[in-house]
């Protein structure tokens, strides 16, 4: 169990809230939908980094605000290293020292 | 020559205060190169290259595990096998692996303590039963037994349950397949690691895969913490890890990992004597032959490769416990511990190939792939020998998620482990 600081709320425990699994994933533009292969589109809907490190995912403060916004987490020692906005880009992490 | 296992053994070696028994495996030093290489000494991959050995006559086959055999998820699942899946492609796939259970411990003149004790699914709302019948009457399409209980059939097989219709979530029936049950898991390692050692194969404990050779896009070998080791075919059998062996290899997987936790009680009388699974309430017990209870329930929504759970799902879980059997709210539970599982978008696992060529994948069995595991090695070795997927792994391959053809087995795996 961990605590999640809510960019609006502050800091909470980890089960105030929902898991919307891995970030930044980039939804095509319709210009983009028919020009799309089948191999494509499965990397988009499916294919996901699931890394053993430093992963950059969704979170929402279900009992709590309400709001969206991205983490940055290490899923081997569950240490938070970023807590950042929706829409914001991932930032920098040194992995190496994680 | 494996000395065999048998009464008489067992009484002459007690006799000697079993001071002779030979060793089930050997530990030799890694060869420059092997036909195969299996990375991943659990249950399936021990399956797998028993398989290969026995099956398709291939001997010269290494697997390499990073820690040791039976220490990773194998040890560390609820035990549980049957094969009361819902659509044909899986029911096929668990009912081979089910049939195979059937005569396991012959096969591998190893006792893996496989009891059918039978395996029941309770249903609390009107909608559950509705579900609960359509998939009973699936099954039982498929050839394979599966029948629904009444509560008062359940009251009888299990007269711990509190059956009243006054419980917080009554029990309106149940789906029962009495050629379930439970397995010892360490058992099922020990057996086929024996079996693979005895046909030839090396098992290396210790030996993290580290890198693949893939040149002009086939692969060459693997580095490992002991050196370079060639080979011919590789299979990747490595469930929780599975991406990221993928991604040294260059490609990705639809997998996440998430940590999947059990417990067990103290040792207590006899009380329970068929497994009991809740997908409504959460939870599913069954009790070992020392006299634990067994439990465990669902896993951590977030992506980890960390191998321990989250208290409130423990919590969860011994809730939905005590309000189906009131009696063991005074039990005192006395380990926990967690694995981590390759969850598939469809809750079915993946077999087959993969982009590169001559390397093989068997993963994403997620949260149920103990029982499986004598069907998984069995279709993997075939598929691995063959060049070619086993037929009754043709519909798990990777293009799946290319085709749209998802296997969507949620209400059969999503619950029961």
């Amino acid at each position: 169990m961990f605590l999640i600081t809510c960019p609006y709320c502050g800091a909470r425990d980890e089960h105030e809230f929902g898991y919307g699994h891995e970030a930044h994933i980039v939804r095509p533009t319709p210009a983009e939908y028919e020009q799309m292969s089948d191999a494509e589109w499965a990397q988009y809907l499916f294919m996901r980094k699931n890394p053993k490190g430093v992963h950059f995912e969704r979170w929402v403060h279900t009992k709590g605000c309400r709001r969206w916004f991205n983490v940055a987490r290490h899923t081997v020692t569950h240490e938070i290293l970023a807590v950042y906005e929706m829409g914001k880009p991932a930032p920098q992490i040194d992995t190496e020292k994680k | 020559m494996k000395q065999r296992y048998s009464i008489f053994s067992l009484v002459r070696n007690a006799l000697n205060y079993h001071a002779d028994w030979q060793e089930a495996w050997r530990s030799p030093d890694p060869k420059p190169a092997y036909d195969v290489i299996i990375i991943g000494g659990g249950g399936h991959g021990l399956a797998t290259a028993y398989y290969l050995a026995k099956e398709h006559g291939i001997t010269n086959v290494a697997i390499l595990e990073k820690g040791w055999i039976g220490g990773g998820n194998t040890g560390r699942n609820t035990t549980i096998v049957r094969s009361n899946y819902l659509w044909d492609e899986s029911a096929h796939l668990y009912e081979h692996a089910l049939k195979l259970w059937e005569g396991l411990s012959q096969d591998l003149n190893y006792n893996v303590m496989f009891s059918q004790r039978g395996i029941m699914n309770l249903a609390h709302t009107v909608h559950d039963m509705q579900a609960l019948r359509r998939r009973v009457y699936a099954i039982q399409l498929n050839g394979i037994d599966s029948e629904i209980l009444t509560p008062a059939q359940i009251k009888e097989l299990v007269p711990m349950l509190d059956c009243s219709p006054n419980a917080r979530y009554p029990i309106m029936g149940a789906s029962f397949q009495r050629r379930g049950g439970t397995a010892r898991h360490d058992a099922v390692a020990w057996g086929y690691a024996r079996g693979a050692d005895e046909r030839g194969v090396d098992i290396i404990q210790n030996c993290e895969v580290t890198g693949f050779k893939i040149v002009n896009g086939t692969v060459q070998g693997v580095e490992t913490t002991r050196g370079f080791i060639g080979a011919k075919k590789v299979g990747v059998v490595v469930a929780g890890h599975s991406g990221v062996i993928a991604g040294m290899a260059g490609f990705r997987l639809p997998l996440e990992s998430h940590p999947l936790q059990a417990l067990v009680s103290e040792p207590i009388k006899p009380i329970l004597d068929t497994v009991v699974m809740s997908p409504q309430v959460h939870v599913y017990v069954s009790q070992s032959d020392k006299g634990e209870l067994v439990l465990g329930a669902g896993i951590d929504a977030f992506n980890s490769y960390a191998q321990a759970g989250s208290p409130p799902i423990v919590e969860n879980q011994l809730n939905a416990l005590c309000d189906l059997f009131p009696a063991f709210s005074r039990l005192r539970m006395m380990r926990q511990w967690g694995g981590i599982v390759d969850t598939c978008p469809d809750a079915s696992p993946i077999i087959g190939k993969t982009p590169v060529q001559n390397l093989f994948i068997n993963c994403g069995w997620g949260t149920g792939g103990f029982k499986a595991t004598p069907g998984s090695g069995n279709v993997f070795a075939h598929t691995i020998a063959r060049g070619e997927p086993h037929p009754l792994a043709v519909p798990f391959a990777l293009e799946r998620f290319t085709t749209g053809y998802l296997i969507d087995e949620h209400g059969a795996a999503g619950v029961a482990h």
